[in-house]
């Protein structure tokens, strides 16, 4: 992940102390602004090559997207009936004419129609982003809380039982398979115990809009669970190495020397400087979350964009697949964007480095 | 004993530890043969016990010989990946750092664009490109996993090329390539080795989700990733060995590289070689 700090140029914070805090903000403002401005123009540049270049990707497979759309039915096919298939979709053209055609679609906002689904792209990559989107908020959340939590604690007491407890699970979860955990833990509790539905985000055979809320809770806590047991693993360690600095800093010492016991200065005084780069990596680590969702969703049958990515794939499903990639690519930018601005807006230090330059 | 040895002799040890571990691996999937492919249908379904210790499937096959095999594949298809990986990441990395802006500028977007996909997407994206099986698996792994790589490289080539000795010796008349040589090679072959080392457990890891996920080896070949996907199908049954004990086997092959590198680059890092 970068950080780019733009140099911009900053109305200089006047000598009148009732004013004081005003230019500040506003040139918070500003910097915020133009750093978005510059930040949609990359996204812009990023958004264009690598659509061309997935398609590009694309079209070189071997795999024959009407072979694999009709399965084993090919052979009840006749070439007349393939022929019409190929036209509607557009493979009866060069690849340069679709590409053509696909990008200025693509301008317009109209991602093409979906084959497996038989529904517009957009449509399908919304319905089933709405299901993923609380599978991935809730193990977010729960790995960024629990990762920063047991962090600090390592951290803060070095080298004793209870760090090499948590660096030995942060390590292995960061070498374990997410599939896997999820079929431990599937075998575990659906299975074995009985305690959590063995599939799917609903039970099965409702319909998904009668489906309660508790219901669904009860369908999402293993794939989110599984899902945060292997992100805290990086937001751990990191937070621990960062959390080790503030205790040998100058301050942890003197506080040390003044009697703090070693959890007061960790949650008192360390707690503050460490929190910034691990909210910044939890935003940066979406891309991960992603992955790991899709592997989540495979293991729990769980309807989501994940499962959805499996099927284009599998399925030779390309408009489809070309979406979920674009949009993947828009939802890891927005958190690595949402990652740098933070840091520029929250970091007092960051703030008065950028006003020291501009000066 | 073990409190008499210093942090290197300890280091050599591990590291001694984990080549043997992949010895093992081989020699035994080696010894075993084709026996994991032999079906006994009067031992089906067999929990784990001293006979079997993986257990048996649903086609009385050893679990602990297909386990072995499938390890084989799954480092054999994660080294390969790797070192093309790597060997991509050093070529991109030292012409972006040599040879001029433009060239630069390319292989930063090539980064940034590899870089802004989630990784399983883009893995997904070329396994579909190459039309799946085991050589589309290999593809999308070289093809994922050097950027980081590229950027570590770019940025140690460019850090020389500003240092003073590097600057010394072309004000000298040294020619390019003897500067090349004997200056900017000793610094580089480490990274690239280090790098290497640390890219295996990521792409073991890959490898194995994408043939989870369907993408990769026909199921006739037991790669890791394939073992687990058709023990999900006997999960409800209760067979829980045939997911548990691979990915346990799995699980330490990858951790064992991850030590095997760390350890390597404690060795070989300049800046903690001396403790």
């Amino acid at each position: 992940m970068d950080l780019d700090l733009p140099v911009t140029t900053f109305t200089r914070a006047t000598g009148n102390p009732r004013r004081f805090r005003s230019p500040l903000l506003n040139s918070a403002l500003v910097s915020a602004l133009f750093f978005l401005g510059r930040k949609s123009a990359r996204l812009s540049v990023l958004i264009a090559s690598v659509a061309t270049l997935s398609f590009v990707l694309v079209s070189f497979s071997p795999v024959d997207p009407i072979d694999a759309y009709l399965g084993p039915s090919i052979l009840k096919i006749s070439p007349e009936q393939r022929a019409v298939i190929a036209q509607r979709w557009g493979m009866d053209q060069p690849p340069i004419d679709r590409f053509v055609r696909w990008a200025a679609n693509l301008l317009e906002g109209d991602f093409g129609v979906s084959t497996i689904f038989n529904e517009p792209v957009l449509s399908v990559i919304g319905k089933r982003f709405a299901t993923s989107f609380w599978l991935m908020l809730a193990a977010w959340c729960l790995s960024g809380v629990l990762g920063f939590l047991l962090g600090v604690c390592a951290g803060a007491y070095e080298s004793s039982a209870l760090d090499k407890c948590i660096s030995l699970y942060a390590y292995t979860m960061a070498s374990t398979p997410t599939f896997w955990v999820g079929m431990v833990l599937l075998t575990v509790f659906s299975v074995q115990l009985g305690w959590t539905p063995v599939c799917c985000a609903w039970p099965i055979g409702v319909d998904p809009q009668q489906a309660g809320v508790l219901q669904r809770i009860h369908h999402l806590i293993l794939p989110a669970v599984t899902l945060s047991l292997i992100g805290v693993a990086q937001i751990t360690l990191h937070t621990r190495e960062k959390t080790l600095d503030a205790m040998h800093s100058e301050y942890a010492i003197f506080a040390r020397a003044q009697g703090e016991s070693r959890f007061g200065i960790a949650f008192h005084r360390a707690l503050r400087n460490v929190a910034l780069p691990a909210i910044t990596l939890q935003f940066a680590s979406l891309g991960e979350l992603f992955g790991g969702a899709v592997l989540a969703e495979q293991v729990f049958a769980y309807p989501g964009l994940g499962r959805a990515t499996v099927e284009a794939g599998y399925r030779g499903d390309i408009p489809l697949l070309l979406g979920i990639v674009l949009f993947s690519t828009v939802f890891v930018f927005v958190g690595n964007t949402t990652a740098d601005l933070l840091y520029m807006l929250v970091d007092p230090r960051m703030r008065e480095k950028t006003e020291r330059e501009s000066r | 004993m073990l409190d008499r040895l210093d942090r290197r002799s300890t280091t050599i040890f591990t590291i001694a530890g984990c080549i043997f571990l992949f010895g093992v691996v081989l020699t035994g999937a080696w010894l075993y043969g084709e026996h994991g492919e032999v079906t006994h249908l009067n031992s089906r379904k067999l929990a784990p016990s001293l006979s079997h210790p993986f257990g048996t499937d649903w086609l009385g096959r050893d679990m602990l010989a297909r386990t072995l095999k499938g390890l084989r594949i799954s480092l054999f298809v994660g080294l390969s990946a790797a070192s093309c990986s790597a060997i991509i990441a050093l070529i991109l990395g030292l012409a972006a750092a040599t040879m001029g802006k433009t060239i630069d500028a390319v292989v930063t977007l090539l980064v940034d664009m590899a870089m802004a996909t989630p990784h399983l997407v883009l893995l997904i994206l070329i396994a579909f490109a190459c039309g799946g099986g085991a050589k589309g698996v290999i593809i999308a792994v070289a093809a994922s996993h050097w950027p980081s790589l590229t950027r570590v490289i770019r940025a140690e080539v460019l850090q020389l090329q500003s240092a003073e000795y590097i600057k010394l010796s072309q004000q000298m008349g040294k020619s390019r390539l003897y500067i090349a040589k004997k200056h900017m090679l000793p610094h580089v072959v480490p990274q690239f080795l280090i790098g290497l080392l640390l890219l295996f457990p990521h792409a073991i890891l890959h490898a194995a989700a994408l043939t989870f996920l369907g993408f990769g080896m026909s199921p006739h070949t037991p790669a890791v990733g394939v073992l687990l996907a058709e023990s999900m199908r006997y999960l409800s049954m209760g067979l829980w060995w045939l997911a548990v004990t691979p990915g346990i086997a799995l699980v330490i092959a990858v951790k064992a590289f991850d030590i095997l590198g760390s350890n390597v680059r404690a060795l070989l890092d300049p800046r903690t070689c001396q403790e």
